[in-house]
């Protein structure tokens, strides 16, 4: 297992030259951020500063808003009150502005959301492609150098349900990476995993955070986050209650909650 | 003597993997095995085959061992001159073939129409196929160019050609004109109808959901009636639209309004997770629908597409209401000329049109059939 300094500041390796950082030391902010659902308050009052190259895990119970808050910071989930500043852009309504965001922000979801219609060379290049212009031969050796990243080169001409879960995210994760983007989310994604398929994306998401990647990983995988965090967050019912580094937080959790739920899933 | 249940177990040597066993013994054992495996399964075995041949018998003896091959008028095919039972009238199909296919078409510029049919084949059956590449400019020869050069070709009054009026045209000709318009036209204007419901701008959505209850609210001889007989009422002064092509108008855009309920069928079906997978990378609305969302939801609905052109082209024999003479309405004027009056001659004559008709539905079924087997990435072989 790789090692690494969870307290790095997270400037990229020398030899990872690849990898894209915001020009911004803030690469994400959240101010008072506010969501509802029709009458359910989703979020409230969300504040989140996230620094270039950190990695932050968010934790918490079933529909305590962990997910919502990572959509909303490339606009797939739009919010009522307060503003969401991705590397010096802020997100509104403006479309332009917000795919723009979206560019430089990859997400990987719980469901992988492959599309099941080209194969997966296909699925990466199309951003690319179609995003970035790329010329067709330049994509395509982008993303079988990505592919090789994720540990499945020899995949590259197969269609997604060929493949195992564990595999297919990973094909996820390179499809994100295509777009050289400066923060990746991950949304649960491990959690549609069995045991040992997991350990694979896990190591994948390590290596990136090895390489100075900005993360925001919303995950019940603890050990990751001991292994990799920066911080740990955890919500509960659309509010932030605890947030601190990952020894702190596993050994003296502060907040009653936050007792109350590391004591449920750390047996 | 009791066994004890085993309570601990450790396999000794892991078993390799074998060929599944054959299905037993060959093609009678397959029969034996799928027809007449117990009394039930017999039973209506012998039932549907007694069926088919009741069916199938009269059929073959009406249309091949009792009809009449050769003849120049009625007499020909009545009992008393052929001294036994009389099947299908074939010389009366022979002698009226020109019309069920051209209609008045002229007769010296018939030509024209055949080479707008070797066109039409030459550039569809390279589509149709897979393998073969190019199907970009293929499609554009034959969605974009064939069309025009089809219409200059069949009216004429261009480079030398001879005009010929939409008003003579009939047959096979006019089926094949009316169902090509209406199949080329109604699925891209449906695809954009579909999205526009779905659209978020209200005066979009709007202005579609109007535009597809509207006309799907009316039946479409309604629609031929209007277009025909009233839409000249609503035309400022002077201004002349040709019959057949009121006719086209029509019939595209009521196809367009039902192929829009199919394509958004297809398009609910599509998980909420493409559509952000798609945005998520950055790709725009249009990028997505096009790359992501369409070629999926066609897929899906492939079955609704092509009934809905089933359809389309078996509707065409409406237009018999507004005179316009299709291969039906050419049928039903050659049953009424008494050179060929004879018992068997509406059954011939609609055992012809139904053959052709059956031919070219089935046709587009089973190539529905091939595509989407063709189609179906996602079955894991």
């Amino acid at each position: 297992m790789s090692e690494v300094d969870p307290t790095a500041t997270g400037r990229p390796r020398a030899d990872a030259p690849e990898m894209r950082t915001t020009q911004n030391p803030v690469a994400v902010e959240i101010v008072q951020l506010s969501k509802w659902f029709g009458a359910f308050h989703v979020l409230r009052d969300i504040d989140l500063k996230v620094m270039r190259g950190e990695r932050i895990v968010i934790c918490g119970p079933s529909g305590s808003g962990k997910s919502t808050l990572l959509r909303c910071i490339n606009r797939i989930e739009n919010w009522q009150r307060g503003r969401v500043i991705v590397d010096g852009m802020e997100l509104t309504d403006d479309l332009k502005k917000i795919e723009e965001v979206r560019r430089e922000v990859g997400m990987v979801f719980q469901q992988f959301n492959l599309f099941p219609h080209l194969t997966v060379l296909e699925n990466c290049t199309l951003a690319p492609l179609w995003v970035r212009k790329m010329p067709k031969k330049a994509a395509e050796a982008l993303a079988r150098n990505y592919l090789a990243r994720v540990r499945i080169p020899e995949q590259a001409d197969k269609y997604p349900a060929q493949l195992s879960g564990g595999q297919q995210q990973r094909v996820a994760i390179a499809r994100a990476l295509c777009m050289r983007p400066k923060i990746m989310l991950f949304d649960e994604v491990t959690s549609a995993l069995d045991p040992e398929m997991v350990k694979e994306v896990l190591d994948t998401m390590v290596e990136l955070a090895v390489d100075g990647m900005t993360m925001l990983v919303v995950s019940h995988e603890m050990g990751f986050a001991r292994q990799v965090a920066n911080r740990v967050v955890f919500m509960d019912a659309g509010q932030i209650i605890e947030m601190n580094e990952p020894e702190a937080f596993f050994s003296h959790p502060q907040h009653e909650r936050t007792r109350l739920f590391l004591s449920q899933i750390l047996r | 003597m009791t066994m004890d249940a085993q309570r601990s177990y450790v396999r000794r040597a892991l078993t390799e993997p074998e060929p599944p066993p054959t299905a037993s013994s060959g093609a009678f054992g397959l029969i034996q095995q799928r027809l007449f495996d117990g009394v039930l399964n017999s039973t209506l075995t012998i039932i549907s085959l007694v069926i088919i041949a009741a069916i199938a018998w009269p059929t073959v003896k009406f249309l091949l061992i009792d009809a009449v091959w050769q003849g120049s008028s009625r007499v020909d095919c009545l009992p008393e001159t052929v001294k036994r039972e009389v099947g299908a009238c074939w010389p009366f199909i022979a002698a009226k073939f020109r019309q069920f296919m051209y209609g008045f078409y002229p007769q010296d510029q018939q030509w024209r129409v055949n080479l707008t049919y070797a066109l039409g084949v030459i550039l569809l059956v390279p589509l149709l196929i897979p393998r073969i590449p190019g199907k970009g400019l293929n499609a554009v020869l034959f969605f974009g160019v064939f069309p025009v050069v089809g219409f200059f070709l069949l009216v004429g009054d261009v480079l030398g050609l001879e005009h010929v009026e939409t008003a003579v045209w009939g047959g096979f000709l006019v089926t094949l004109v009316i169902s090509f318009t209406g199949i080329v036209g109604s699925l891209p204007l449906g695809i954009l109808l579909a999205l526009g419901r779905r659209s978020d701008l209200p005066i979009v959505r709007t202005l579609c959901v109007v535009f597809i209850e509207l006309w799907r609210g009316v039946p479409l001889i309604t629609v031929l009636f209007f277009a025909t007989y009233m839409l000249p009422l609503f035309l400022p002064g002077d201004w002349r639209i040709d019959g057949l092509l009121r006719v086209l108008i029509g019939v595209v855009l009521f196809a367009a309004a039902y192929m829009a309920e199919v394509v958004r069928g297809g398009l609910q079906a599509i998980p909420r997770g493409q559509y952000e997978a798609a945005m998520a990378l950055g790709l725009g609305y249009w990028r997505t629908t096009g790359f992501i969302i369409l070629p999926q939801a066609l897929k899906i609905v492939i079955p609704g597409i092509v009934n809905s052109f089933i359809s389309l082209f078996k509707d065409t024999t409406l237009v018999l209401i507004v005179a316009i003479f299709d291969l039906l309405g050419q049928l039903r004027a050659a049953f009424a000329d008494p050179n060929w009056a004879t018992p068997v001659t509406l059954f011939t004559g609609f055992a012809f049109a139904g053959m052709i008709y059956f031919l070219v539905s089935f046709g587009m079924s089973r190539y529905a059939l091939f595509t989407e087997r063709r189609l179906d990435t996602g079955r894991p072989n």
